[in-house]
């Protein structure tokens, strides 16, 4: 209940934020840092409930937002049936790679190597076959209207994105309170423990798969109807596997807000570089990086880690 | 298709490359084999070791082969200060936070690449980037190798065959192989494992420093380059076996012929997806790899 009232905060702070906005550049902010955040609470689902580091999460991500581009441009669908469509093609996707992977015991390192090596095998793929539009990149015709989900300014996308991240952290809100988070989080903690007591690891792990590619999907789907375009590198790219796995791990992983704290924190970061250096490329990547070791190094819990320290200090049993 | 004439150039193109691999997998394996962590920033490494090789041709005019001594010196250093520096105190006992401390260095050191050089392609110039050399083969056919091919691939194996030596025979190497079967025995016999970690990390680099000298007469290098190595030389570990030298050295080798065959029958690209294939099949099936002891 307590996070169903945070959730509804949250929602109405970002939802009159987005109303009240006049500035074209604080739409945007907001919505982008919508957008990181439905990547960082996706692999927060699988990586940080279920403990499988993914290091090619764009592999979901990427086949959600070509899905949703070939079903309007091949299939001349229109967005809204496209966007289920793109989702469940995502979902698909990650029920084959978990099973294969999660079948034969992969886990740790290994489950990392394996994701990045499909999203890398379907970059290539997509390189070559004419329905992805090959190295050129599908684009989608201009169209601006609730039906084609095109919207003429940020602010249309903002609630968008903002549907997504209310899913999505009703989703994770689920995770924490349900029989079906406790099997998943038991088996992160300990596998063998959790088989003893009669879980089924495979099916629990599969079924976190399945879930963190179908918001993956959605935030590729949601990034073609945004930005009208995508292409091989953008899609199965390394660049989204990165952002949605720092998101999540600078936040906090298994965390409810985690996720949202360090995408916005990463967000806000990002922008703050652009506006000291310039559009210098890979600058914002080198950043990412050094966050990446300092957070780590030195905040292995994220920035959510320093919350319960703080609560665990006032109550005075903490061990700080 | 199947002319001994198309196919046995292929083959030893194949083995040239292969060879190569072979060197940066041995790195690679060596890393896994002794701290048991996969070192997802060894392609950003190879990287450097090829922009500080051609930086040393460019600048001051220094062939690739002479400045071996010194790339792998300079990159058994960098190797030694980010194990002990960065890698060991961020990694707080836990496998998970050397993953992402590791990617965490190739982001950063793609992108400072990126951030220096631009994303451009760079080459080096030398008088026998173009050399050719005959060698025969059998029922009369022969093949033209580009000669830095050749120095690479008997370049690759003596490199391979020091590092073997240099674990078999030296008391370094007797240490290194004590920490990667049992750390805290090597400790209680007065081996300090946290220097050995450091080396054997700075060893895995030192044997990219190798390969970027044998690399660049012949090749190209951008802030990418790393990439399409590293999941090639991921696959030649697991192939071979995690942590196993002979592994890799076969594994680099068959690696490289097949990469060449299935560029020969799909083309290039293809090619590439066979190797991937091959790496997501034997991690599915035989993840402790074709020559790998146990599971």
């Amino acid at each position: 209940m307590k996070d169903l009232i945070a959730i509804a905060a949250f929602v109405a702070l970002v939802a009159a934020l987005l109303a009240g906005a006049d500035s074209g550049v604080v739409l945007n902010f907001v919505t982008m840092a919508l957008y990181a955040t439905l990547l960082a609470q996706a692999w927060n689902l699988l990586g940080g409930y279920g403990g499988q580091f993914s290091f090619g999460h764009a592999l979901f991500f990427g086949t959600g937002a070509y899905a949703q581009a070939i079903a309007q441009l091949q299939t001349g669908l229109p967005a809204w049936v496209a966007l289920p469509l793109a989702v469940l093609a995502a979902a698909v996707v990650a029920l084959f790679v978990g099973a294969l992977t999660f079948r034969y015991g992969l886990k740790g390192s290994y489950f990392a190597l394996v994701t990045l090596a499909f999203a890398e095998v379907f970059r290539i793929v997509a390189l070559q076959l004419p329905i992805t539009g090959a190295g050129v990149g599908l684009m989608l015709p201009l169209q601006e209207s609730l039906a084609a989900l095109q919207f003429g300014s940020p602010r249309g996308y903002g609630w968008m994105a903002l549907a997504l991240v209310a899913l999505a952290l009703l989703t994770t809100s689920w995770l924490r309170h349900s029989r079906f988070g406790a099997r998943l989080q038991a088996v992160r903690d300990n596998e063998d423990a959790a088989r003893a007591l009669g879980i089924d690891p495979f099916a629990t792990k599969l079924a976190a798969c399945v879930l963190s590619g179908t918001f993956m999907g959605a935030a590729g789907a949601f990034y073609v109807q945004m930005f009208h375009y995508i292409d091989p590198a953008i899609a199965f790219g390394p660049t989204t596997s990165v952002e949605a796995l720092l998101g999540a791990i600078v936040g906090g992983m298994g965390t409810l807000w985690g996720p949202v704290l360090g995408a916005l924190a990463l967000h806000a970061l990002s922008d703050l570089t652009r506006n000291l250096f310039g559009d210098l490329p890979g600058l914002n990547m080198v950043i990412y990086g050094l966050v990446l070791v300092l957070i780590v190094t030195f905040m292995p819990r994220g920035i959510a880690g320093i919350g319960q320290s703080v609560r665990q200090r006032w109550q005075g049993g903490g061990r700080g | 298709m199947f002319d001994l004439g198309i196919l046995y150039p292929a083959v030893l193109n194949g083995l040239t490359t292969g060879a190569v691999y072979a060197l940066i997998a041995l790195g690679l394996t060596l890393i896994y084999g002794v701290l048991h962590i996969i070192n997802f920033a060894h392609g950003a490494a190879l990287m450097v070791a090829m922009y500080a090789v051609y930086l040393l041709h460019q600048r001051f005019g220094w062939d690739p082969y002479a400045v071996l001594p010194l790339v792998v010196a300079g990159m058994f250093a960098l190797g030694y200060a980010l194990q002990r520096g960065v890698i060991n105190r961020a990694s707080h006992g836990k496998d998970e936070n050397i993953l992402l401390v590791t990617l965490g260095l190739a982001i950063v050191m793609e992108n400072l690449a990126l951030l220096a050089f631009r994303s451009d392609t760079r080459t080096i110039e030398t008088a026998y980037t173009l050399s050719t050399v005959a060698v025969p083969g059998p029922f009369g056919v022969g093949a033209m190798i580009s000669l830095p091919k050749l120095l690479a691939f008997g370049g690759a194996l003596a490199t391979a065959a020091a590092l073997l030596l240099l674990m078999r025979g030296t008391d370094l190497g007797r240490a290194i192989r004590a920490v990667a079967k049992e750390k805290q025995g090597a400790r209680l016999m007065g081996i300090d494992v946290e220097h050995v970690y450091a080396v054997s990390y700075g060893i895995g680099l030192a044997c990219l420093g190798a390969a970027a000298c044998f690399l660049l007469p012949a090749y190209y290098v951008n802030p990418q380059v790393g990439s399409g190595f590293v999941l090639v030389a991921f696959t030649i570990v697991v192939l071979g076996g995690m942590g196993s030298f002979g592994g890799a050295l076969l594994g680099g080798l068959l690696i490289g012929v097949v990469e060449s065959l299935g560029g020969l029958f799909f083309g290039d690209s293809l090619g590439q997806v066979s190797i991937y294939l091959i790496f997501i099949a034997v991690l599915l099936v035989r993840p402790q790899g074709l020559f790998g002891e146990r599971a």
